[in-house]
């Protein structure tokens, strides 16, 4: 199991900012080790964020994205106590979902 | 014995599970492709990535704003902000011209959400930052150079 995704999210003026960083090596498989073997590919693969059980954000990662995954957007609406949900799926199948009430 | 499972592994036939949950209506044929978009992560040029997502030959636009540093001294770690001023944005994809495979990251932007994010990607060296939105069914694109210290890709 992954470790804990952060979340922070924010309600001001009818716009609720959302910061989300990830724990992951996000591993691209075109590096090798030590011995010369090329050390397999490993990243996150698809990102799913909730308001509520809406989907207010919905993306998919290649392995250009940084170690340890930063996010930051803004969707419409969102109060103070309602729930945020970051779930995410990588390459070999490992998930990881988070929550956090608005702040 | 789970009768139940075998009888139905057994109408599955050479569908699979997956073949008969889209048969049987569980799972529609969209959300079955829906799966992450390995054709245009796997692209090795602008093109063949533009071709990947639908977008042909996206024209250039100001209304799609990079935000980036001019140089970044560390490319394991180049934050790019990407914001669209184009009504109805839908789709937002980060590329990095000259890594291995250059599709970064692609979001898909409900109703609702705005149409400006920020992340953080890796470089292999300078190049340009493509920006990709879609809007109205309609592709735009803009680009700006970050220039690498330090490589972010190799070992």
């Amino acid at each position: 199991m992954a470790n804990p995704i952060r979340i922070r999210a924010a309600a001001r003026d009818g716009v609720t900012e959302v910061r989300v960083l990830m724990s992951h090596v996000m591993e691209t498989g075109q590096r090798k080790d030590a011995s010369g073997a090329v050390i397999p590919a490993h990243f996150i693969t698809e990102l799913t964020v909730r308001h509520n059980d809406r989907v207010v954000l919905s993306a998919e990662f290649g392995p250009s994205v940084s170690a340890n995954p930063y996010l930051a957007f803004k969707f419409n609406g969102g109060a103070k106590g309602d729930r945020v949900e970051v779930s995410w799926i990588d390459n070999k199948g490992d998930t990881r979902s988070d929550e956090v009430q608005i702040a | 014995m789970d009768h139940q499972r075998r009888d139905t592994l057994k109408a599955g036939g050479g569908l699979g599970v997956f073949g008969l949950l889209v048969a049987a209506g569980v799972i529609k044929p969209e959300l079955a492709q829906a799966a992450w978009n390995a054709q245009a992560f796997e692209a090795r040029s602008l093109e063949a990535a533009f071709g990947a997502l639908g977008a042909g030959k996206p024209a250039a636009s100001d209304g799609v704003l990079i935000t980036s540093p001019d140089i970044a001294e560390n490319g394991a770690v180049v934050p790019v902000g990407v914001v669209s001023n184009i009504p109805g944005t839908e789709y937002i994809a980060i590329m990095v011209e000259k890594n291995p495979y250059m599709l970064a990251a692609s979001f898909i932007i409900p109703e609702g959400t705005v149409a400006e994010l920020q992340t953080r990607v890796k470089m292999s060296q300078t190049s340009d930052v493509h920006a990709l939105v879609k809007a109205n069914g309609k592709f735009y694109t803009s680009r700006k150079e970050v220039k690498v210290t330090l490589g972010g890709c190799g070992g």
